[in-house]
């Protein structure tokens, strides 16, 4: 043990950085390709079908744990096709645009007290300022790909996320002025105490409009007109193909995963154990703080799929509606209450 | 007042929660899937899969060549040539069924005045070839042979209904 802590002390920091990067993304990625294969599970059992449970490894079926890992491999060897009409670069930029903030917003989050990448007071921001660049990608795409559905849908996706964009920021406004602070970290020590005084129950109106305009901003059932099959075929990435299509489905389901996990930190105390005050607390002291994110975070990850299998997707209209009618005007109340009770 | 309860019920979401514990209650039931190559769904006596041509137990086979299936057959899929046998029955030459044009409504069984024309329960089968589809006669009694108790028990259970 001593001796590795000396080793890792020697390796140069950018070593040591791309190391932890490796140890973030490597699992993450894993996460997003088995959370295809639960998503198609889920989806399958809330309609009474099975799902995937074919492929599986060296001829045992297992499920069909196999399935994701076909998936990659089959869209790895697929060609890609670049329309005639297309802007050839943008259109091969549009991919990686979309899954680099869905990435690099991962930095700044702790998984457990002190178990962060970048530890920069700013972090709210600097997420919030990520996750609204990752419709940059869908709107290149849209734009690029030089066909009517394709923008259609990209055109759809960015007056969406405008709309949604606003009400978010205003409930992380709620959270940040409960906190008093912009660093994650402290955002989750701020909620210290008990499960109930976690920030759902104090701001539990911002909580609901937070979670819902992420499944809004990710362009996820039932928000998913940006790609509405049955009127614009696939939306922004129709003419999308082989690896290029892969990487814009990575980004949907890191984006996903991304919003899980800031709800579980920033509503449902991050790695804060729920049995704290209470006397089950010292039972479950030996428990990892990251067990309670994960599983908060995977309690969010359940919900973005079991609202897939619930609703029917939202009339344009009417999405726009519940972002600018309801959303923002409830949002704004919140936080002009509860910075009152902060101040008084 | 009842604007003020529909306000209030849209405000939190009522009828969105009482859809999610639907489908939240319908995971734990059990699939409807039948995992069909090892599993198979109960097929009916009356089923029309592949065709086959009967022979009675002696072995003669019992198409007359009435051509009554050819002319019934709302896609014409059916041709038929026939002539006079060396002991002067009438039997066919030819009798050829083509299953691409083959709609399986079975008006050729029906028409059928000796039963010598059939749709089994036969349903799992396919062509490599381009030609393969059209059913010979040579064929279609080959498949008669294959499945004749099958096909006799069906049509007993049918009997008093047909």
């Amino acid at each position: 043990m001593e001796y590795l802590q000396t080793f890792w002390a020697e390796l140069p920091v950018v070593v040591q950085i791309l190391l932890k990067i490796a140890a973030i993304m490597l699992p993450l990625m894993l996460t997003v390709a088995y959370y295809t294969y639960a998503e198609r599970k889920v989806i399958g059992h809330m309609q009474s079908r099975m799902g995937p449970n074919r492929v599986g490894f060296f001829g045992f079926r297992l499920l069909g744990l196999g399935q994701p890992i076909a998936d990659a491999v089959k869209l790895m060897f697929k060609e890609i096709v670049i329309p005639s009409g297309a802007n050839k670069l943008l259109f091969l930029l549009a991919p990686l645009l979309s899954i680099g903030p869905a990435l690099a917003a991962w930095a700044v989050f702790p998984f457990d007290a002190g178990l962060v990448l970048a530890d920069i007071n700013a972090g709210l921001l600097y997420i919030l300022a990520l996750t609204s660049l990752g419709v940059y990608g869908v709107i290149i795409a849209g734009w690029a790909s030089n066909s009517k559905y394709a923008l259609l849908g990209a055109m759809r996706s960015a007056a969406q996320i405008v709309a949604y964009e606003i009400a978010m920021g205003f409930a992380l406004v709620g959270v940040l002025v409960a906190a008093g602070s912009l660093n994650l970290g402290e955002i989750v020590t701020a909620q210290q105490g008990s499960i109930l005084s976690w920030y759902w129950l104090p701001l539990l109106p911002l909580f609901v409009i937070y979670f819902i305009s992420g499944v809004a901003e990710t362009n996820r059932a039932p928000f998913d007109v940006a790609e509405g099959e049955s009127e614009i075929v696939a939306g922004f990435h129709v003419e999308y193909s082989g690896m290029t299509f892969a990487v814009f489905f990575l980004a949907e389901y890191a984006n996903m995963i991304l919003i899980s996990a800031l709800t579980a930190l920033m509503f449902l105390g991050g790695w804060l154990s729920p049995f704290q005050g209470t006397f089950l607390e010292s039972w479950f002291a030996w428990v990892p703080g990251i067990f309670w994110f994960l599983l908060k975070t995977g309690f969010f990850m359940f919900c973005f799929l079991w609202f897939r299998a619930t609703f029917p997707r939202y009339r344009y209209d009417q999405i726009m509606r519940l972002g600018w009618k309801v959303f923002i005007p409830i949002t704004i109340v919140w936080i002009v209450l509860v910075a009152y009770l902060k101040v008084s | 007042m009842n604007t003020v309860i529909n306000y209030l019920r849209s405000l939190f979401l009522f009828e969105l929660l009482r859809g999610l514990s639907l489908t939240a209650r319908y995971m734990w039931r059990k699939p409807f899937t039948l995992e069909y190559p090892e599993e198979k769904a109960p097929v009916s006596p009356r089923f029309r899969g592949l065709h086959a041509l009967r022979r009675y137990p002696n072995g003669e086979e019992r198409c007359i060549a009435c051509k009554l299936c050819e002319a019934v057959c709302p896609a014409l899929a059916i041709t038929i040539e026939a002539e006079p046998r060396d002991d002067g029955s009438r039997r066919t030459t030819r009798y050829d069924i083509d299953l691409f044009k083959c709609i399986y409504c079975g008006f050729c069984e029906e028409s059928c005045p000796v039963d010598a024309i059939v749709e089994t329960r036969v349903y799992e089968y396919h062509f490599e070839q381009r030609g393969e589809q059209i059913m010979t006669k040579q064929k279609l009694l080959e498949i008669g042979d294959q499945y004749e108790q099958q096909i006799a028990a069906d049509r007993q259970a049918q009997a008093a209904v047909r």
